[in-house]
């Protein structure tokens, strides 16, 4: 609940970041640079006399971008790979896990760095290279969840039955696979926004002047004696927004079980 | 009238072999799992017919490779007279109507995330019976058939007990109103206490609906309550069948007779009397089972032939009962 609430807020300041930020984050009033958070700028400004609130603000949606739709082109291209190597077997498993495996030996981060080096910086190209990088993990859970789901006494019941393979694996293998997925994806949503912040702290993520957390992370590190607001709110907001996440994958878990239902 | 009429199930010359290979791209065959190596029975209409023998007989195998949940290697099985595995998908998934499954685990039988309701009426759905309403209606009817209460059937299996389970398993497999149910093990996984109450409602189930049974079990004193006919299975083979009287009473092959002579009287002074058979070894491995008499290596009467040649199931002079046939060359000699 909590994570669904921290979740739900931060989509909602994403959205409508225009209507609530005071400032145009990326506007600069020279005079009204390293203030300290005081009634005006509530969170401070920053070296160039912008608005940390409106930059914390407007950095919501650069992350929640790249969480959503990294995350999501790991899980499709997981997906896909995890049901055909699961459900087949044979040849196509081995190739398709030997190749996950190479994706593993790959550090996040590092390879990250890799990608966005070789394509270039910008967005888009933050999208393919998070989530090109994770799909390894969806594919090894859902094919997990397949291969133990796959002989279970209950498939072979359905099949007793007569239930046709699509039956079987839409409404026995799929429901009773998804749940892992669903709230690995959900956490995976952190630890992208972590590697996006990573990506721009090292300067190959999003491009000034778009405000993004890691880049405001990054740029308060001269400034830390003298100007401390700078590291502390955009830091804080990550911390809060990847716990919420974490939150709610675990909330999603329990949710579908049907064992933890009242 | 002949006698084949009444025959609701034959199996003639069964075999499943499983392959194993070396290597995961090698089409070398390193040997092959002879789960069922040859086996031949017929089941009665009406009647319970027992298939006992220990973990890895083949018995399990057996009923799937009936059911077609996995290819038979060669054989036939005859349903009312048309051979099932010659059938046609479309044959096949009508059959499937007459024929159903009672599972041993009933944690495990059961899917997790559907409804017992939804379980029950899952055949019901699969073969287009009535609609969302009739079928409702007959799922609270096989609830109540099987001693559970109709109003339960929105809840989840977890929410039930062991023997409860079984019943809904037991509803699941009466829901096509089927002719002939294998029941794998249904009674194994649960407590002593329980197990009476699931046979007597098998039972009572077998009467009302006019059922057949196989039976397939390990334990010999729960075959022994509920079959008429049983055969004893060991290592892929049919080592012994018999009426269930003449099987307890009057066991021809050394292997039955050491099977039953595990199973414990209730009285302690006979029990105290009586010789124990204690069968030496274990079961040897499937892959390369011994030559001749599968069983020669453990059989404390094994003479030179019963390493050189298989033994036949066929009838013995020794015993005058119907239908009681032994694979053994000193069928009868106690041991």
């Amino acid at each position: 609940m909590v994570g669904l609430s921290i979740v739900l807020l931060l989509v909602i300041i994403a959205i409508f970041a225009p209507l609530i930020a005071p400032f145009d984050p990326i506007s600069r009033v020279k005079e009204d640079s390293l203030l300290g958070p005081g009634r005006t700028y509530w969170f401070g400004t920053d070296l160039l006399g912008r608005d940390i609130l409106s930059r914390v603000i407007y950095g919501s949606r650069v992350s929640l971008e790249v969480g959503i739709i990294a995350v999501g082109i790991s899980v499709i291209i997981g997906l896909l790979m995890g049901a055909l190597s699961g459900y087949f077997g044979g040849a196509s498993d081995a190739i398709i896990m030997r190749v996950a495996d190479i994706f593993f030996a790959f550090p996040y981060i590092l390879g990250a760095i890799a990608i966005m080096t070789v394509l270039g910086p910008g967005i888009i190209n933050i999208f393919i290279a998070i989530g090109l990088l994770g799909w390894a993990s969806f594919a090894r859970i859902f094919r997990g969840s397949i291969l133990s789901i796959k002989n279970k006494e209950y498939i072979e019941a359905a099949r007793a039955l007569g239930a046709s393979n699509y039956r079987i694996i839409t409404k026995h293998i799929f429901p009773n696979s998804f749940a892992p997925i669903i709230v690995y994806a959900t956490m995976n949503v952190g630890t992208a926004i972590i590697v996006e912040a990573a990506l721009s702290f090292l300067g190959i993520g999003v491009q000034p002047p778009t405000p993004a957390w890691g880049k405001m992370l990054s740029e308060s590190l001269d400034y830390i004696d003298i100007a401390p607001w700078m590291m502390i709110f955009p830091g804080l907001v990550i911390l809060i927004t990847v716990l919420g996440f974490v939150l709610l994958g675990d909330g999603l878990r329990d949710a579908f079980d049907p064992k933890m239902k009242q | 009238m002949k006698d084949n009429n009444n025959r609701i199930l034959e199996v003639k010359n069964l075999k499943k072999y499983f392959n194993l290979r070396s290597g995961f791209l090698s089409h070398r065959s390193a040997g092959s799992i002879k789960a069922v190596d040859d086996i031949s029975f017929y089941i009665k209409k009406g009647e319970t017919f027992g298939l006992v023998g220990e973990s890895g007989c083949g018995k399990s195998t057996t009923s799937r490779v009936i059911l077609r949940l996995t290819n038979p290697t060669s054989g036939q099985a005859l349903y009312n007279g048309n051979d099932i595995f010659k059938m046609n998908n479309r044959q096949m998934f009508n059959t499937r109507r007459d024929i159903q499954i009672i599972f041993q685990d009933p944690y495990a039988s059961l899917s997790p995330r559907m409804t017992v309701g939804d379980i029950i009426g899952e055949p019901l759905e699969i073969h287009r019976i009535g609609d969302k309403k009739i079928r409702r209606k007959k799922v609270k009817e096989l609830l109540k058939t099987v001693g559970l209460n109709p109003e339960h059937i929105n809840r989840y299996p977890h929410e039930f007990s062991g023997g409860q389970r079984q019943r809904i398993g037991i509803a699941r497999a009466l829901a096509l109103t089927p002719k002939l149910i294998l029941c794998d093990e249904p009674v194994s996984a649960l407590d002593v206490s329980v197990q009476v109450q699931i046979l007597n409602l098998m039972n009572s189930l077998q009467k009302e609906f006019d059922l057949t049974y196989l039976f397939i079990a390990h334990d010999l004193s729960v075959v022994k309550h509920v079959s008429n006919r049983v055969a004893v299975m060991y290592l892929g083979k049919i080592v012994e069948v018999a009426e269930s009287k003449d099987l307890y009473e009057k066991p021809l092959h050394p292997y039955t007779m050491g099977l039953l002579s595990a199973v414990p009287i209730p009285d302690p002074e006979v029990e105290r009397k009586r010789k124990r058979i204690i069968l030496q070894g274990d079961v040897p491995s499937p892959i390369s089972p011994p030559n001749g008499c599968r069983f020669n290596p453990r059989c404390p009467n094994a003479q030179e032939i019963c390493s050189r040649e298989e033994p036949e199931l066929k009838k013995h002079a020794i015993s005058s009962a119907e239908g009681h046939l032994a694979a053994c060359f000193f069928a009868g000699k106690p041991i």
